[in-house]
């Protein structure tokens, strides 16, 4: 099998973890990415796969990193086959009491974030005339939810990004697509109440939280399609059927 | 190395062509077969290789229109 280097932003935890970690047990490089240097035990367990894990410390938002991260990678590993723009965060309130810098600091993330590591590692994909771009939206771009307009709007964004970039890139084989998932176990649904867990499972038709590697699974299907692009995936357990 | 050897060898590792099919006189859609993508990427290796900015790829018809452009750019 071809050893491929993947680059996943925001991989100290959570579905970004599990990302990074699907790919180093295949054997593959990737470099894992955190706004702080990642803790010594989170880069052992990473070590301990078959593949290279190779930590690139910085924040998406910064302008100046997004050519740090690609440049150093190419330098590394020769070539980019995947770019998993998974960096991300939430700043919830409801709209009458959000702030400039609540949205902001959102958008900048999770939305000119991708921007910017885009724009670069598509410089590099286009002269390889290869490579996927694989971005992570959510249900909540697709569907709206209440105290999330920042995060929304975010997300939404990133589907809007994917499929026009999807097609600037496509007359060089490079492919570009999102995935949005539902509502999946993480540090964030642990922390809630059951009453409040319950209720957000009425609108999951499969009746139960999704798990970050099912996610992991729909990336590494991506990463090994060659006739898909442009398009969103949904791992919500049928979530956006009930929008 | 002079600015025109410096873009040609840009241009010749882009599209992949000869350096003898590269020279000034040579027209990028017509004899080289370049797309809009292909000018794209050849104008961003030349601002990193030269450290300058090229705002448009309006006029840029010729390999020595380009070499003009970015003499032009240098001296200012």
């Amino acid at each position: 099998m071809e050893t491929k280097t993947i680059i996943v932003t925001g991989s100290s935890r959570g579905i970004g973890k599990a990302i990074a970690s699907h790919f180093l047990k295949l054997g593959h490089n990737v470099v894992v990415n955190g706004r702080k240097e990642l803790p010594s035990d989170l880069l052992d367990y990473f070590n301990s796969f078959e593949g290279t894990a190779y930590p690139i410390t910085g924040d998406i938002s910064e302008p100046g990193f997004a050519k740090q991260l690609i440049k150093e990678t190419k330098k590394q590993f020769k070539k980019i086959d995947v770019l998993v723009n998974n960096a991300g965060i939430t700043r919830d309130n409801l709209i009458i009491r959000m702030s400039d810098e609540e949205f902001d600091s959102t958008l900048n993330i999770n939305l000119k974030g991708t921007f910017y590591t885009t724009k670069e590692v598509a410089k590099v994909m286009l002269k390889q005339r290869s490579g996927h771009i694989i971005n992570l939206s959510s249900v909540v771009g697709v569907v709206g939810n209440v105290g999330q307009s920042n995060y929304a709007a975010s997300k939404a964004g990133v589907i809007g990004l994917t499929k026009s970039i999807a097609k600037e890139l496509a007359p060089r084989g490079v492919m570009v697509n999102a995935i949005a998932p539902g509502f999946i176990e993480s540090d964030m649904t642990e922390s809630l109440t059951d009453e409040v867990k319950e209720k957000a499972l009425e609108s999951v038709p499969l009746k139960r939280l999704g798990k970050a590697e099912e996610v992991a699974e729909m990336v590494h299907f991506i990463s090994t399609q060659s006739y898909i692009t442009g398009q969103v995936f949904h791992v919500d357990g049928g979530m956006v059927m009930n929008g | 190395m002079t600015t025109f050897e410096k873009i040609q060898e840009i241009i010749v590792d882009q599209l992949d062509k000869e350096e003898s099919e590269v020279q000034r006189s040579t027209n990028f859609r017509e004899e080289l077969e370049a797309d809009s993508l292909d000018l794209f990427q050849i104008i961003n290796d030349i601002e990193d290789e030269f450290d300058i900015k090229i705002e448009s790829e309006e006029g840029l018809t010729t390999v020595d229109d380009l070499v003009k452009y970015v003499e032009t750019q240098l001296e200012a």
